[in-house]
């Protein structure tokens, strides 16, 4: 019952369409609608009521809709940047302003990001106005293997970015997860396996409810998912548990496949190790992030129907784990059948999303190498991102019913010369104004013959 | 991969103390650079050009790195110098192998001023971690060349995948003067010594802002602050003067260093962010006696293009990195073409392992968030941003850098125009010698460390 009241507390949280969504259609542009497929010449986009009606050749556009001409420029659904730590960092260096991990808490699997995420961080506006409206936003391991739950942000500048709360667990279980569990491989599993274990026992006292573990297709509420940290009122715990209440109960859902499981890890006999916990946990609901090695093991990755979000472009054999990187790995996956997007951490700024896409695309003509087509390539940080997420043909496409997401380019928007020219969210346009294009403005001279800088403004 | 940026956050913070600008006129870098190659400079380089075939490229769209552009052009090298360089009218002498380069592009070597490959190489485990040698705020003693292992992969990546043929290794910024740059040709080598570009003059690495101050504050050591910064520095350009003018004969590694950029000859590769850290630096180079030749990382440079152009000081720059420590905070991606604007020189840097991947497409971002803003750039221009300036900061500009007769034939054949995502390298020559070829598998260096590995040989 405390269950149902946390969900009703948590409903407002859901997927809402802000009042302020905008009708309108766009024509003669270039379409790509995310889903894989090749663009679409002279080709048009209709949004209403904050929702795609229409995307492609042969579009009516209703009567009474606005309709601007978008000769010259490309449209796409906006893109899902998967994994990062948008909303929970102002400067990586400055401690106090960097929410991404937390070294000294006594919590791990516990800790929850939705409570922190800052909807006016410069990152989330200058990622905005690079075309990214949809992110997934995890915490960074540092006391546990365990980071924490993560949670689904849209970019719009409106106060509620929560599309959805505890939307899954991160876990470490790679070089790092062995430094984090003290020292080994070996007792990152175990600490994995016992988490697993308590989790289990102790969602069966307490009587956890089930749910799905993907957002439901109509967002009623009920969807939202519970947070089971507070099903109980026992803070006890059993002397020989390595878990606080807490973190047991927040690996409840995880336990029993009801909330995602992201794995990092890069080496392939770790992914193997990984796709071999199901043989004990058979619920748990595992995307691997990461994946370095992936390409060695890709036909094991598809038969297990287990999803990667991996590195585009690592190459290097930075870690022991990732001897046989190579920028051909997402393009091998996908050819063995393995649905793939690309992993917004492993880059500078989420921003260069489109750019590691549009080098994949650049790979298909190297010799030997393996890369992506244009739409493959579009799609693996849009509409695949969106699946993964669970809001695969609501988010990151452009279709009917997907949510008005939608991103007018000045050019192909994978070539590093392009930038967004407008972005939509929810059918809202978005102001793509910044900190740095305040700087850029004020800095377009140098001129001070009048006053000084700091009065332009 | 979170993870993996944390400690690109780390490393990025520990590199970005240690760049610094120095500058060389172009005019008298080349004097700098003879000076250098007397026959007792000690680790001297062993480096000789592999044998190359008289080629001709034809037929391909050529920028030659110093803001020409020649389409159908022809480029002409053999015996490891370029020939000529010209349009279709140019004749082809007997014996020369033709490349047909239509639909393509050829632009000079790439060149990459700020890198630490070798003294950070992968993997990036501890035992190696060579490039600072943090336990005092001055080490002009040290030398980045001693810190490099040949056999890092890294080296490979840069030349098959980002066209690189020349960099300049430099020690980390954890130090205010973290000592002597070595410049390389993009070769695989046995020895270090075998990939010493021959000539180049020495750099020396200084640092301004947050690294020094935080590596030694945090140790209870000078300097802790920003004015700490400059008081060690000053002081210790004070002490050196005082070496520099006695006769010089007792060795000092550290105040030969100094004294040899009191002399000209060494040239300063200044890391540091902010415009008003900038400013401050290049009096303290007017105070000292010395000048800056680039100042690294630079990410603040736009506010100050004036003062650069007047002080003849060139910034090596990433696009748009920003806001990862307090001082890269006024990031931002026009950076490079308000410099270009206000006339000041603008050289394209990677300080990255992957960076340095893709110098070429860092460029053409730049060059379209100045478009964007009305600041115009042509495509030839911009190509010099990770050719000829580099060379020109590091004083390498009269043998490399731009494709001109009797210049080194440091060339790259790009698959399609270099400033596309969709371009890569289809060939790469260093010194007339093909170090890589796209179309021929064995025509690409594997590191000792990849044999026998997974992936060995992987296109990468």
């Amino acid at each position: 019952m405390i269950g149902r009241t946390l969900l009703a507390a948590t409903a407002a949280l859901a997927l809402a369409a802000p009042a302020a969504a905008q009708d309108f259609a766009i024509t003669n542009a270039t379409v790509a609608t995310g889903d894989g497929s090749a663009p679409i010449e002279n080709a048009t986009v209709v949004v209403r009521g904050g929702k795609v009606v229409a995307a492609g050749a042969n579009v009516q556009v209703p009567a009474g809709v606005p309709v601007s001409d978008g000769s010259g420029t490309w449209v796409t659904p906006g893109i899902f940047a998967t994994v990062t730590d948008l909303g929970l960092v102002d400067v990586g260096a400055v401690g106090e302003s960097n929410d991404t991990s937390a070294r000294n808490s006594p919590f791990s699997a516990a800790l929850d990001v939705a409570t922190s995420i800052n909807h006016r961080s410069q990152h989330i506006l200058v990622s905005r106005a690079a075309g990214i409206t949809r992110a997934a936003v995890a915490p960074s391991a540092a006391s546990s293997i365990f980071a924490g739950q993560g949670a689904m942000i849209d970019l719009g500048d409106d106060p509620q970015a929560l599309d959805r709360a505890r939307a899954f667990q991160f876990v470490e279980l790679g070089e790092t997860g062995g430094r984090l569990a003290g020292g080994s491989r070996t007792a990152a599993h175990t600490l994995l396996r016992n988490a697993l274990r308590e989790a289990s026992r102790f969602g069966e006292e307490s009587g956890l409810a089930g749910g799905p573990s993907r957002p439901a297709e109509v967002s009623t509420g009920d969807d939202i998912p519970i947070d089971p940290r507070l099903v109980e009122s026992d803070a006890e715990r059993a002397t020989d548990v390595l878990l606080t209440r807490f973190d047991a109960a927040a690996l409840v859902p995880v336990v029993a496949g009801r909330q995602p499981l992201y794995v990092h890890v890069e080496r392939a006999a770790d992914i193997r190790s990984v796709l071999a916990l199901r043989q004990e946990f058979p619920r748990l609901d595992v995307v691997i992030v990461g994946a370095s090695e992936g390409w060695m093991v890709a036909d094991e990755i598809a038969a297990a129907g287990v999803p990667v979000i991996a590195d585009a472009l690592t190459d290097l054999p930075a870690r022991f784990e990732q001897l046989a990187s190579t920028q051909s790995n997402i393009g091998r996956m996908q050819d063995a059948g393995v649905k793939v997007a690309i992993n917004a951490a492993a880059m500078e700024q989420p921003r260069y999303l489109a750019h590691f896409a549009g080098n994949l695309v650049a790979l298909s003509s190297v010799p030997r190498a393996t890369g992506l087509s244009w739409g493959e390539a579009l799609a693996s940080i849009t509409s695949i991102p969106a699946e993964i997420s669970g809001f695969g043909g609501r988010l990151g496409v452009l279709k009917p019913g997907a949510a008005g997401d939608v991103v007018v380019w000045d050019g192909d928007p994978l070539e590093v010369s392009s930038a967004p020219v407008r972005v939509y969210v929810d059918g809202v346009e978005q102001p793509l104004e910044n900190h740095q294009t305040g700087l850029r403005d004020r800095y377009r001279d140098l001129d001070e013959s009048e006053l000084p800088k700091a009065y332009d403004w | 991969m979170r993870a993996a940026i944390r400690v690109l956050l780390a490393a990025t913070a520990t590199a970005a103390l240690a760049a610094c600008a120095t500058t060389e006129g172009s005019g008298d870098s080349a004097k700098s650079a003879s000076a250098y190659d007397y026959p007792d400079t000690p680790y001297p380089s062993t480096y000789q050009p592999y044998p190359g075939v008289p080629t001709a490229l034809v037929g391909a769209t050529v920028y030659d790195g110093a803001g020409g552009r020649i389409d159908n052009g022809t480029v002409l090298f053999a015996d490891g110098k370029v020939i000529g360089v010209g349009g279709a009218d140019l004749a082809i002498p007997a014996g020369y192998t033709r490349v047909d380069g239509t639909g393509k592009f050829v632009t000079p070597g790439v060149i990459d001023i700020h890198s630490h490959l070798g003294d950070y190489p992968t993997p990036s485990v501890d035992a190696h971690s060579d490039g600072n040698e943090a336990t005092a705020p001055t080490t002009p003693e040290v030398w980045a060349e001693h810190s490099v292992w040949p056999q890092d992969p890294g080296f490979t990546r840069a030349l098959a995948n980002g066209g690189v043929t020349s960099l300049q290794i430099l020690p980390g910024s954890a130090n205010l003067m973290g000592g002597r740059s070595v410049t390389l040709k993009n070769v695989p080598s046995r020895t270090v010594q075998g990939m010493k570009f021959p000539g180049a003059p020495y750099g020396l690495k200084m640092a301004c802002g947050e690294n020094p101050k935080r590596v030694y504050g945090s140790k209870g050591r000078t300097p802790s602050t920003r004015m700490g910064n400059f008081a060690v520095n000053r002081q210790t350009w004070i002490d050196a003067h005082e070496y520099a003018a006695g006769d010089r004969d007792e060795r000092d590694l550290g105040k030969e260093t100094l004294a040899g950029v009191l002399d000209g000859e060494i040239l300063i590769h200044n890391h540091c962010y902010r415009a008003d850290e900038m400013a401050l630096v290049m009096d303290m180079g007017k105070e000292m006696g010395y000048r800056v030749t680039a100042f690294h990382h630079a990410v603040e440079a736009y506010k100050i293009g004036d003062l650069l152009r007047e002080n003849d000081v060139c910034s090596a720059i990433w696009s748009d990195w920003y806001g990862f420590k307090m001082e890269a905070y006024d990031g931002i991606p026009e950076n490079a073409a308000l410099l270009y604007q206000a006339g000041a020189c603008v050289v394209i840097h990677s300080d990255s392992e992957n960076g340095i991947q893709r110098l070429n497409q860092d460029a053409a971002k730049a060059q379209a968030a100045g478009a964007r803003m009305g600041i115009q750039i042509p495509d030839a221009e911009v190509v010099g941003w990770f050719t000829l300036n580099a060379a020109k900061a590091m004083g390498i500009d009269d043998v490399t850098g731009s494709l001109a007769a009797g210049k080194m034939a440091d060339v790259v054949l790009w698959n399609g125009d270099p400033l596309s995502v969709y371009s890569r390298p289809e060939k790469v020559w260093v010194d007339g010698a093909l170090m890589f070829d796209a179309n021929d598998p064995q025509r690409r260096p594997v590191s000792d460390f990849e044999l026998g590995q997974p992936g060995e040989g992987d296109v990468k």
